[in-house]
């Protein structure tokens, strides 16, 4: 155990930050776990727990194109889709012959690929531009699709996909969360994340010292799309019918709102705000109908907050790792001030 | 089978005794770019040798920052070529150019604010770093080897500079002297054969500007590359360079030794306006 601690301690900063991180997922896993196991948790507590592991891919991933690289892309759902009915219709023509162990992670990494496929034939054009006539260009490409797969005939048209296996557990979210997390906080903390900030920090100095900026662009567009895939594989197969209408940018926006809320390049940050997010409007029904006016206030209060100095300030002396090292350092004096008494 | 004729090659050297059978690092033939019908830079001719140190100097709009952005492929010319190492860099990017051997610093600064230094200086060694996509999302595959050894360059570059204790502060956060310093340390992270430095002295006190100085000999030195630099302040450039070449509207108007440029009737009558007859 010492030798665990020594080794831990030893650890870059980043790395053990990462590892805390996912620390707290399994923490979470289990007592929820535990809760269900026992009969603790309500039906409709239940019913939120793969939606949960769902959202938090999609912020997790999400931020790694607005967060880390900087790029405002309002098209997350319409890879989500594409991962979504690439895995369903999979699962439906496989649903005899193979069992689920081998089925579903199959599904969802084929949605993964199909929304990373996208994301990289979408990427190639797009990523050329900037800010907002980015976010425009894929805001429209969410709707295209969204259009297009309501006029095909396979993907059930406006009546929805039906006759997909209803695979998703909470287990397998859990392990796709995990995953994600996994890959997105490795990926921030090596050459390849430092290429990607460095381009959101000063595109002019990356590609000075040799990062080539389309490239890592793309990567990151390609990375995300492809967790957005695998979020959309959990999803479909968690309903018993599936229509595009999910799809449009009203998720999109959703999806933005929980990045922004938990904060650009912050991981934990958007695991939170994805629970919360997802959690919030089903626990106070009343709230849901004004969900997207509750996402325009947050969106612009966040916006506000975000570049004023006081609150940067308060968030900054509220800080957990703050507290808890003024508590340690008040404990300290105490010790201190009594061993002087002792002694003085 | 057609005869090679050997063409005189036009005298370009900013430093003419160094010339002699030295392939140059970096050379330039007729270079030139307009703005909207405005010659910013016109005909430039010029070739430094490997590990030389040169100034080009100029009055403020003289077109010095953008001659950095033609060599940096920053902008492409209207006319002329630019060879570096004998290779012509025509239509590549800027970060293949940088690879390619040219890094250069930024008149108004530009680091990565909100990364540290010491993470700014490996984003420098970037391109040098093989590790894979693989190992960068699973973290093995020689991840932990890399970056290591990463962090001791870096570390190492770091102290070239005397800044190995900054190295976990926020770039954005360090004094205006180190920052300039800083953006050195990262362009040589690239291993340049050649480093463009754009008024490495701007705002720095006079015992900075000296280390500075100092430190641009340091690195043509220890490096062996060579260096370039626009300044305006004239001790700082008379003091360490070779060469000088002054630009004045975007055309060289003299060429040579520190004593050549201060004794030249062009460059005097350029920085203190026409003489009166
Ligand atoms: N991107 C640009 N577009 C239009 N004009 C430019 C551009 N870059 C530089 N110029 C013009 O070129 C001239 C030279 O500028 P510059 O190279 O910055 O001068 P300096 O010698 O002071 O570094 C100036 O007149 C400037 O306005
Ligand atoms: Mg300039």
């Amino acid at each position: 155990m010492k030798s665990f601690f020594n080794k831990f301690s030893g650890l870059k900063k980043s790395a053990r930050s990462n590892m805390i991180t996912l620390a707290l997922c399994l923490a979470a896993f289990g007592f929820v776990t535990a809760m269900v196991a026992t009969g603790n948790a309500s039906r409709h507590m239940k019913s939120l727990l793969v939606p949960i592991c769902i959202n938090i891919i999609l912020t997790v991933s999400l931020n790694l194109v607005i967060g880390f690289l900087g790029e405002l892309s309002l098209g997350h759902a319409g890879f989500m889709s594409v991962g979504a009915y690439a895995a369903c219709l999979f699962s439906i023509a496989f649903e005899e012959t193979l069992p689920v162990m081998v089925r579903f992670p199959l599904a969802m990494l084929i949605g993964g690929i199909a929304g990373g496929l996208f994301g990289l034939l979408v990427g190639i054009p797009v990523l050329r531009l900037k800010g907002d006539y980015l976010a425009i260009v894929t805001l429209a490409f969410g709707e295209i699709l969204r259009s297009i797969i309501i006029n095909l005939e396979f993907t059930g048209g406006a009546s929805g996909l039906k006759g997909m296996p209803q695979d998703s557990t909470f287990n397998w979210g859990f392990i796709a969360v995990v995953i994600t997390l996994f890959v997105v906080m490795n990926l921030v903390d090596s050459r390849h994340g430092r290429a990607i900030m460095a381009i959101r920090e000063n595109a002019i100095a990356a590609s000075a010292v040799g990062i080539n900026i389309n490239r890592y662009k793309l990567m990151v567009f390609t990375v995300a799309a492809f967790f957005a895939g695998v979020a959309g594989a959990l999803y479909g197969h968690n309903y018993s019918i599936m229509t595009a209408g999910t799809f449009d940018y009203n998720k999109s926006i959703e999806i933005l709102v929980m990045v922004v809320l938990g904060g650009m390049g912050n991981i934990r940050g958007s695991i939170i705000s994805a629970v919360l997010i997802t959690v919030l409007p089903e626990m106070l029904r009343g709230l849901a109908d004004y969900r997207m006016l509750i996402y325009a206030v947050v969106l612009i209060a966040m916006m506000l907050l975000g570049t004023s100095e006081k609150f940067m300030m308060l968030r900054y002396r509220l800080a957990p790792k703050r507290l808890i090292k003024r508590a340690l350092q008040e404990r300290q004096n105490r010790k201190d001030e009594k061993e002087a008494r002792k002694y003085g | 089978m057609a005869e090679r004729i050997m063409v005189p090659v036009p005298p370009k050297a900013i430093i003419p005794s160094r010339d002699v059978g030295k392939r140059p690092i970096l050379e330039t033939h007729h270079l030139g770019i307009e703005f909207g019908g405005l010659k910013a830079v016109d005909d430039i001719d010029f070739a430094i040798g490997p590990s030389e140190i040169c100034g080009l100097i100029g009055p403020n709009g003289a077109g010095k920052t953008t001659v950095f952005n033609l060599l940096t492929n920053v902008y492409q010319p209207t006319r002329g070529t630019i060879l570096l190492d004998g290779y012509d860099t025509k239509g590549l990017s800027p970060d293949r150019v940088n690879r390619m051997g040219i890094a250069r610093t930024f008149q108004n600064i530009r680091l990565f604010s909100n990364m540290s230094v010491l993470d700014n200086v490996k984003t420098g060694l970037h391109a040098n770093m093989k590790t894979s996509f693989l190992s960068s999302i699973t973290h093995g595959f020689g991840y932990s080897k890399a970056e290591k050894e990463a962090d001791e360059r870096a570390i190492e570059l770091l102290k070239f500079f005397n800044m190995e204790h900054l190295k976990d502060h926020q770039a954005g956060a360090l004094p205006y002297g180190a920052q300039r310093r800083l953006e050195i340390v990262r362009a040589l992270a690239t291993k340049p054969g050649i480093l463009l430095l754009d008024e490495p002295a701007a705002g720095m006190n006079p015992s900075e500007t000296a280390e500075l100085m100092e430190n641009i000999r340091r690195i043509r030195d220890e490096f062996n590359i060579a260096v370039m630099l626009i300044e305006h302040d004239m001790n700082l450039v008379m003091g360490i360079c070779e060469g000088i070449c002054v630009l004045n509207y975007g055309r060289i108007i003299a060429k040579g030794t520190p004593d050549e440029i201060k004794n030249n009737p062009k460059v005097i009558e350029a920085y203190l306006g026409k003489k009166a007859e």
